[in-house]
């Protein structure tokens, strides 16, 4: 199935889901003082009455959304990933403890955020979002997929965290093909029997890429976007390592923990076949362009392909 | 439709202190552990709040419109048990699963395990966030509830609890009231040792926050600081009470030994003795 054209960041799905809610007096929108990066602010353009500044104060901010939420309404709170860490624990005991639906969004995750250098790059969110009980972690890859799986969320009867990405790249989804997602579902791009490449977030792309160059060399991948790390489509990571013997993952996330981790867990116990892992190999990134990023820490289309090998001949 | 408190005068509600002061005591020392010196400081406040302001329902605590409570301080969930006891929404019986496996009442205040409590706590810092989303809400609502947020005074060495002072006054909140047990102790030792806050009232004030102080001993200036805070609608009200850890029995006050830890036997008798 050829990519659909044209370029879209997932921070920016989730800004028009926000302002595809409108409509609903139950929607409430929170922010940090980043909703002009995190798209917020198209919701708050629109209706000021159902958005609520909190400043530079994130721990503030996750539990002003619990109350909202236990009093009927249903909060989107975002700000940078990074930022969400800093109110980690009350997101742990005051949200995910108690069950407490809030939708928390941390944009610009990942090293693709780029030039502004480590401390903006969160690595870690997905894996630690992921050790809490209730929680639903989501990291979409564009911003078509972003606005269907945050609209999906005003239905979701559980606390959960996405992460959005801060730059555009090429559309994996249209409308239509997005319209089939679903929560905690991978979605399968391509089909292969050779090896299966599960990869979250803006290395979708770079998959899909090292699936055609794959196929030039007479391997077949499967690609699936497995947009949602928690809960995992653990039935379709069986099936995978089923058919395929050979797992690779791909996130701009550490190896650590994330989609990688996750994955890994889920085959060790269920059926165990050779994974690799395509990702930030435990460390901290630095300033850059986006692809001089992913290059010098190897986490191209040309490095997937690798893996595939690598993972084949483990078989 | 509930009314707001339970309609009793300053001596009923005196006598309503006293026994909840008997039940922490005894929960306390039936399980060997928890926390009495914080309960027992809070106690007269919270007698005043759900004996004469708040406006819950014993038969649905869930109910949309309560007025919420939300003890920041989850530690002292002795003294809100005896009190949500007192009201209706606890029995005798319940009590007594005070920290035990598959209890209502959880070692620290938890709305999924306890009717009648509105927020889950034990991480100091985060009930008066939670309580500003909680006053947010009733305003969209069009609602006239409100939230009612107590915090212990070596809770404010926390930093979100800055946070949130700063978004009441910015979001002029003023269904919104938090008292500050201010009983000078805190886990170690005397706040003084571990962290001086000064003046908590100007603190509070120098934030833009309408400030009552009070002796949160005195039952008539508890009642007269719940009704004060009502008057207060253009933004969110203080109440600092100055309150005397441990309060009611002689070797628990003052006793920084007494924020987490129970009585002897011998030390319970005295107890059950002294609040006859």
């Amino acid at each position: 199935m050829s990519a659909p054209s044209g370029g879209g960041a997932s921070r920016d799905g989730y800004g028009a889901a926000l302002l595809e809610m409108v409509g609903d007096d139950r929607v409430v929108v929170l922010e940090a003082d980043l909703g002009k990066s995190t798209k917020s602010c198209l919701f708050r353009a629109e209706k000021p009455s159902h958005t609520v500044s909190l400043g530079i104060a994130e721990q503030n901010m996750m539990l002003v959304a619990a109350g909202l939420s236990t009093s009927g309404y249903v909060p989107f709170a975002s700000t940078f990933a990074i930022f969400t860490e800093r109110g980690f624990e009350q997101v742990r005991n005051g949200i995910a403890r108690p069950n407490i639906v809030v939708h928390l969004c941390g944009s610009h995750g990942g090293i693709h955020t780029g030039t502004d250098g480590s401390s903006a790059q969160s690595i870690e969110d997905l894996a630690i979002y992921r050790t809490l009980p209730n929680m639903t972690v989501m990291h979409p890859c564009d911003d078509i997929s972003a606005k269907a799986l945050t609209l999906a969320l005003r239905q979701h009867e559980r606390p959960s965290y996405m992460r959005t990405a801060r730059n555009k790249v090429q559309r994996a989804y249209t409308e239509e093909s997005a319209a089939q997602l679903q929560i905690g579902k991978g979605y399968v791009h391509r089909t292969g029997d050779d090896v299966a490449i599960i990869a979250c977030g803006v290395l979708l792309n770079e998959a899909l890429d090292a699936a055609e160059s794959l196929s030039q060399q007479g391997i077949e991948a499967t690609v699936v976007d497995m947009h949602t790390i928690k809960p995992l489509d653990t039935e379709l990571i069986v099936d995978l390592a089923k058919r395929c013997g050979a797992i690779v993952t791909a996130e701009d996330h550490s190896i650590i923990g994330g989609l990688g981790g996750a994955v890994s867990e889920c085959i060790v116990s269920e059926h165990p076949v050779p994974v690799e892992r395509i990702g930030v190999q435990d460390r901290f990134g630095e300033s850059g362009g986006s692809d001089e990023l992913l290059e010098m820490l190897h986490m191209k289309a040309n490095d997937i392909s690798k893996a595939a090998q690598r993972a084949i001949s483990r078989r | 439709m509930a009314e707001r408190g339970m309609g009793l005068d300053i001596a009923e509600l005196e006598m309503m202190a006293k026994r909840c002061r008997r039940n922490i005591v005894r929960m306390v020392y039936g399980i060997g552990a928890g926390h009495p010196g914080g309960s027992l400081s809070a106690i007269d406040m919270l007698t005043g709040l759900y004996g004469h302001r708040l406006r819950v329902d014993t038969n649905d605590s869930t109910w949309a419109n309560r007025d919420r409570f939300i003890m920041s301080k989850g530690h002292a969930s002795p003294g809100v048990y005896s009190i949500l006891h007192e009201r209706g929404f606890l029995s005798e019986s319940d009590l007594w699963t005070y920290r035990k496996l598959g209890g209502r009442c959880q070692g620290h205040v938890d709305m999924k395990w306890c009717p009648g409590v509105d927020f889950s706590a034990g991480s100091l810092g985060m009930g008066l966030s939670f309580g500003i989303g909680c006053a947010l809400a009733a305003t969209l609502d069009g609602s006239d509830r409100t939230a009612w947020v107590m915090l212990g005074d070596g809770e404010l060495q926390e930093g979100q609890i800055w946070e949130g002072v700063m978004a009441a006054v910015h979001h002029e909140i003023g269904n919104l009231n938090v008292i500050v047990d201010r009983n000078g102790i805190q886990n170690d030792d005397f706040c003084e040792t571990q962290m001086r806050m000064f003046d908590v009232a100007e603190k509070f004030a120098a934030f833009g926050w309408a400030v009552m102080e009070i002796d949160g001993h005195d039952m008539q200036q508890v009642v007269n600081a719940i009704d004060w805070a009502d008057q207060v609608t253009d933004g969110p009200a203080c109440i600092v009470m100055h309150t005397i850890k441990g309060k009611g029995v002689s070797y628990m006050e003052n006793n920084p030994k007494f924020h987490g830890a129970a009585p002897s036997e011998a030390q319970f008798n005295l107890a059950m003795e002294e609040l006859a």
